[in-house]
């Protein structure tokens, strides 16, 4: 694929993408028949609930497993008194998507919410009720829950092995030539992705075969685990996801909880299922690690940032690794001579972080916005026209030209959108009514990684066909957007393509994170189809019966259903050919993947602009408006891409004004593990929103030059709304969420 | 939960004196069920009690207990005469809830302290004599007024504030006859050692609420409720207000406030202090200085105190401007957009 | 004990044996019944993914004691569409693009069939967001579904002035 990286590898698509069709999946997704892992009830289920540990550090000293299994309807207990091996070790990380697998090891309790038994009955009631009866006993060891008890640690590595510190350019030099030296620091808390489908799992094994139903976003990825820690040859799993009832990066996992599912299962000779209760979400499935951010800004007279510093403190859990790499969000966003950002690590009693939508991108974007808005101020300048004047035209944390970077006019269109010019300089300035009206704005930005994704597309007798990659679909609109790239890739309508993704007997379609998975598996689909029509031309060509006989490859072009020669008006359809050449299936295969080191800066952009109102006697926020305009290269389905723009941008709201998970300090165990407590945004915090984009062709990020849009609307948004805070008030939040008693 | 007998009370002799858990709407009971707080041996199913009328009595209005939050929210009553009781219903959980959650139920309510909700935790309001979780914790949505270092609880409902300031009466039946409580003095406040008396005793039932005719304050009461969230979140201070105002001068007035305190917090000395007094930003002020007095923060939440005092003026303000036709968009809500500058 | 509990669910009269008196109505719906549409996003009256329904309010299924409720008329998102012919919230939930993972979906169409029966939100978005902040969507299809209110709204009073 290297020659994806050169300009001219750019493919001009069909009709199918770029039209903002409906979902495939709508209408199961609104009747209710579109099937989720907890709804599936096969003959003979048993139910299985996890007993949670109620301290943070310590032992389970004793369990009432007589109790519970004195219960009517249970089962079965399953505590680490009896727990079923693992074929590896626990803490074996045989892919980057394997966090540590607690199933019940020992007795020791590492954070609160850690599963410490398993109960299985034959009705959820009872098996609720017979992990309640277990009625732990501990011997209890002091929690240690925030940044400031958790114990410092050095590590060359955030997540994903990325390393945990950069620098570029001379930061001594450039901060003594600088006229001024401007410190931020912003913390942002502990925050909880809660799709709202927790995470579930259906287990059932035919003989040593394993079947099971689970949510899952890297679906290849989760049989590779699992079968690691069964011991088991992947070929012996069956893993369905065919709808994911949100992910947001908590569900790229298997975790404990539902590996003790599969074990129980294959234990008991039945089918049993296990769906954690909205407070178990809180700790075994990852989360959005607390950080401390310190930037300095260094300017020169006319406000040019010359030395750009990014420090981020924040926490792990006490047994595995996952940083959230906020300071890396500085890297490539805006111009500085010189650049240096670093990552400083706790250990806290706390269960392991893990990406979460924008994940590094989403903290750091919010801590940099702010500290080029403190800047902006203090050269009395525009906050857009700060930024503009530090655009970055090249990346300056590796030097590289971007693969396209269309940052400009999403400013110029969202700022128009919104109406921004006029802004008065300093804050509360406008009003409506009594509320105190402020608008702020902040760059989006988010990097487009690949991952490798494989797909087959089937041509059939009868014209249509089948694709087939294991694609994850948590909301993004896989089952949509894929499809119409594939139809692309093989030259028919999309009506006529036959989707068959979400299980893992399919081609492995990579994962769906990073935003990079419409790119990935939409590539893979689309070399499929291409493989397909290759041969498809093939076989036309070379037969003296085609009016394409002797057309040769580079002279017929595919579109519906037809091949059609590019010299003259003749053509033949997909239907006659494979009939001619007796063929009831014609199957192409596509691969995907970026390799070799990239030559350019790949990112998509974008420019959000806010618009607040504050009660100045109250403090309560309220984002009035909400403008943003992205550029994000080829977008495959217009109407999906605006979604997802629109849930990163409320994400934004729900950061900069809800989001926080509270652990109470003495015992580590959550106060507001709910969503009474844990607050996400509400339709009525949404009044008005709107996202754009911006046309971008990108000939160097992969052939079909598709960026990606799930998590960028996260980023910049959260900035943006900080900064409409202080444009209102003249307060500038130093943390998140923003509570009403910090603005009066 | 706990395995439980269940019974449905067909008529109000058959509930009255019943051992057993009172089942209304269940919206808090069951959430308490499941959480492991509550766990009772019997549940007595009320919910069909004839006890659903909202009638106009010698006086005022009478709310059955069984009337759900959604009802009495949208009964033309109560619209027309105490539509600062309608507005804090509708600002209060979500529709769904409303439509399920019944008057009495709402009274009856456990406070969302989140130390009383983890069994795990010791509470004296959940376990006498276990302690306070809550002291020295997460504090944020305790109490300033009224708490004591046995317990620092606020009471959540937001209808109970309005109807506190309406001088609202429970009506009570039980085994020893019926009783009437005024609404203000319904929750106990905590002793030193967090608990206060019981507001039911065993085998009694809340039956109805009356509520006695506002006069002249009707169409000059508003509720008015700070949260995070635009919508569906508990308040983290509230205040109801009605006032009446002739020729200028204030001649009745009402303040209670919610969210600060193990009940409803009615405001008698700024009340008091109102009458006879324009109806001014500056007579408002000095009467939520009044309203706060001897609070004082239970923890981490000195904030509170200011923002009850804002949010006392802020309602008391809205009362005075009157209210407006139609409950706004946003029920109780600083963007409700009735707030001129 | 057992308890036979007597639900019309989507219109045709159901008889349940419930072995134990806890069962929710939801996870009747969901264990006992088969209707899996309905979803279980908290358990607690604090999502509004469960919404159903029950003798014409929306309501929560998850905080509904199943025994409570003997007798009732029970909707689901099941119930909704006609044959082949989707509901017009259904309809105007897919035209706007008002969901994404879907997981919320059922919740919220079954709680904006009940807020436009209610006849309060009309077509004021403001009354609509309100109205409808009972039911929460991670993936934030709020605009989305604010407007698929809207148009259902504005479709169903069209559908019944022409029909009267």
């Amino acid at each position: 694929m290297a020659d994806m990286m050169t300009a001219g590898g750019h493919v001009r698509l069909g009709s199918n993408a770029g039209q903002g069709l409906t979902r495939r999946d709508g209408v199961l997704k609104v009747t209710g028949g579109a099937g989720y892992a907890a709804d599936c009830r096969p003959e003979g289920l048993l139910h299985a609930v996890t007993a949670s540990a109620g301290i943070a550090r310590g032992r389970v000293t004793h369990l009432d497993v007589a109790a519970a299994e004195a219960h009517p309807g249970v089962v079965k207990v399953y505590t680490h008194a009896n727990a079923l091996p693992l074929a590896l070790s626990p803490d074996n990380k045989i892919h980057p998507f394997v966090w540590r697998m607690d199933a019940l090891q020992s007795d020791e309790v590492r954070y609160a919410g850690q599963p410490i038994a398993l109960v299985v009955a034959h009705s959820l009631e009872a098996a609720t009720e017979g992990a309640r009866l277990l009625a732990p006993q501990y011997d209890a060891q002091p929690a240690r829950v925030t940044l400031d008890d958790a114990e410092p640690y050095e590590t060359d590595t955030t997540a994903f092995g990325r390393p945990s510190g950069h620098s570029s350019g001379d930061i001594e030099a450039a901060r003594a030539a600088a006229d001024s030296h401007l410190t931020t620091t912003v913390e942002t808390p502990s925050q909880y992705h809660n799709p709202l489908e927790p995470h579930a799992i259906t287990a059932q094994w035919h003989g040593d075969q394993l079947e099971i139903d689970t949510p899952n976003q890297a679906i290849g990825l989760a049989k590779q685990t699992i079968a690691a820690f069964l011991g088991i040859d992947p070929s012996q799993i069956l893993l369905r996801s065919p709808f994911l009832g949100g992910g947001f990066g908590a569900k790229a996992i298997v975790f404990g909880a539902q590996f003790l599912t599969i074990l129980a299962a294959r234990d008991l000779g039945q089918p049993v299922k296990m769906v954690l209760r909205r407070d178990q979400m809180y700790g075994p499935v990852g989360h959005r690690a607390p950080t401390r951010q310190t930037l300095q800004l260094d300017l020169d007279a006319e406000g040019h940032i010359l030395a750009l510093e990014h420090d981020t403190i924040t926490t792990t859990s006490t047994f595995d690794q996952f940083l959230e790499s906020a300071s890396n969000a500085s890297h490539s966003v805006y111009a500085t001579s010189a650049l240096r950002t670093e990552h400083h690590a706790r250990r806290a009693d706390i269960g392991t972080p893990g990406p979460m939508r924008a994940p590094g991108e989403a903290s750091g974007s919010a801590a940099l916005e702010i500290a080029m808005d403190v800047a902006a101020e203090a050269r009395g300048m525009d906050p857009l026209a700060f930024r503009r004047l530090n655009y970055a035209k090249i990346d300056p944390s590796t030097g590289l030209a971007f693969s396209s970077k269309a940052l400009e006019e999403c400013y110029a269109k969202a700022a128009e959108a919104f109406g921004w010019e006029g802004r008065p300089l300093a804050p509360r300035q406008m009003r409506e009514g009594r509320l105190l009206k402020g608008w702020g704005m902040g760059t989006a930005q988010f990097p487009c990684p690949m991952f490798q994704a494989a797909a087959h597309a089937t041509l059939r007798a009868d014209g249509s066909a089948v694709i087939e990659t294991s694609a994850a679909d948590m909301g993004q609109g896989a089952w949509t957007a894929l499809a119409q790239i594939a139809a692309d890739g093989l030259g028919i309508d999309v009506d006529k393509v036959e989707f068959r993704s979400g299980r893992s007997d399919l081609p492995d379609a990579g994962v769906a994170g990073g935003s990079g998975h419409t790119a990935t598996a939409g590539n893979a689909l689309f070399n499929a189809g291409a493989d397909a029509v290759r041969q498809m031309v093939d076989l036309a060509t070379n037969d003296p019966a085609s009016p394409l006989f002797g057309a040769g490859n580079l002279g017929v072009t595919a579109r519906g259903g037809r091949l059609h020669r590019n010299d003259d008006d003749r053509s033949e359809s997909y239907e006659d050919i494979l009939a001619r050449a007796g063929l009831e299936l014609l199957r192409g295969e596509g691969k995907a993947s970026r390799e070799g080191t990239p030559e350019r800066a790949m990112f998509s952009h974008g420019g959000v602009f806010a618009e607040v109102l504050v009660d100045p006697d109250l403090g309560q926020i309220r984002v009035s408006r909400l403008i943003g305009a992205f550029a994000a290269g080829r977008i495959i389905n217009p109407r999906l891409a605006r979604s997802q723009l629109l849930g990163g941008m409320i994400w934004g709201i729900g950061f900069a004004l809800h989001e926080e998970a509270l652990h109470d300090a003495r015992t580590g165990r959550f106060v507001n593990n709910d969503f009474a407590g844990y607050h996400v945004p509400v339709n009525a915090d949404v009044p008005m929103i709107e996202a754009m984009t911006v046309h971008e062709d990108d000939p160097f990020v992969n052939a079909l030059g598709i960026k990606g849009v799930g998590e960028i609307g996260v980023t910049g948004t959260v900035g943006a709304i900080a900064n409409a805070v202080w444009h209102a008030t003249g307060i500038r939040p130093a943390r998140f969420p923003i509570h009403p008693e910090s603005l009066i | 939960m706990n395995r439980f007998e269940y019974e449905r009370a067909g008529t109000l002799a058959e509930a009255i004196g019943a051992e057993g858990a009172f089942l209304a709407g269940g919206t808090n009971l069951l959430d308490l069920m499941k959480i492991g707080v509550q766990a009772p041996a019997r549940l007595v199913d009320i919910s069909r009690l004839p006890l659903t009328e909202i009638e106009p009595v010698e006086g005022g209005l009478r709310i059955g207990a069984m009337v759900r939050n959604s009802t009495l929210a949208r009964d033309p009553q109560v619209l027309a005469k105490y539509p600062a009781l309608a507005e804090a219903l509708l600002s209060g959980a979500s529709a769904q809830l409303r439509n399920a959650a019944s008057t009495g139920g709402n009274v009856m309510q456990a406070t969302r302290c989140s130390y009383y909700q983890d069994p795990l935790s010791p509470c004296n309001r959940r376990n006498p004599g276990s302690g306070c979780g809550a002291l020295g914790g997460e504090t944020r949505n305790h109490a300033v007024l009224g708490w004591t270092e046995g317990c620092i609880a606020t009471h959540p409902s937001d209808m109970c504030v309005a109807l506190a300031a309406y001088d609202a009466v429970v009506e009570i039946s039980g085994p020893e006859g019926a009783r009437s409580v005024a609404m203000a003095e319904f929750h106990p406040l905590p002793d030193a050692q967090g608990a206060g008396d019981a507001p039911l005793a065993a085998g009694e039932i809340i039956t109805h609420i009356r509520l006695p005719d506002p006069g002249a304050m009707a169409r000059h009461a508003r509720y008015v409720k700070l949260r995070e969230r635009t919508s569906f979140a508990f308040a983290i201070v509230s205040a109801a207000a009605a006032l009446a105002v002739e020729d200028g001068r204030i001649t009745q007035a009402r303040l209670a406030l919610g969210g600060v305190a193990a009940r409803p917090w009615r405001c008698r000395t700024a009340e008091a202090a109102l009458l006879g007094q324009p109806a001014t930003i500056e007579t408002f002020t000095r009467a939520a200085e009044l309203a706060l007095e001897g609070a004082s923060p239970s923890g981490a939440n000195e904030a509170k105190i200011r923002l009850a005092r804002k949010i006392a003026i802020r309602a008391l303000e809205r009362a005075a401007a009157g209210t407006p036709e139609r409950l706004p968009a946003l029920p109780a809500s600083l963007f409700a957009g009735d707030d001129n500058g | 004990m057992t308890f036979n509990l007597n639900l019309t669910i989507n219109g045709t009269a159901q008889q349940i044996a419930l072995d134990d008196p806890r069962v929710t109505l939801l996870d009747v719906l969901r264990e006992r019944v088969g209707l899996t549409g309905t979803k279980k996003g908290c358990d607690r009256g604090q999502c509004g993914a469960c919404t159903v329904l029950i003798d014409g309010q929306r309501m929560n299924a998850c905080l509904a004691l199943a025994l409570s409720y003997d007798g009732a008329e029970i909707t689901t998102i099941e119930g909704l569409a006609k044959g082949e012919t989707l509901h017009p919230v259904q309809a105007a939930f897919v035209a706007h693009d008002g969901f994404q993972c879907g997981y919320c979906t059922p919740g919220q169409i079954m709680s904006a069939v009940g807020l436009i029966a209610e006849g309060e939100a009309g077509l004021d978005p403001e009354r609509v967001r309100e109205g409808m902040s009972g039911n929460l969507c991670r993936c934030a299809a709020y605009a989305g579904i604010t407007e698929a209110v809207l148009e259902a709204t504005r479709e169903m009073s069209a559908q019944e002035g022409t029909s009267a």
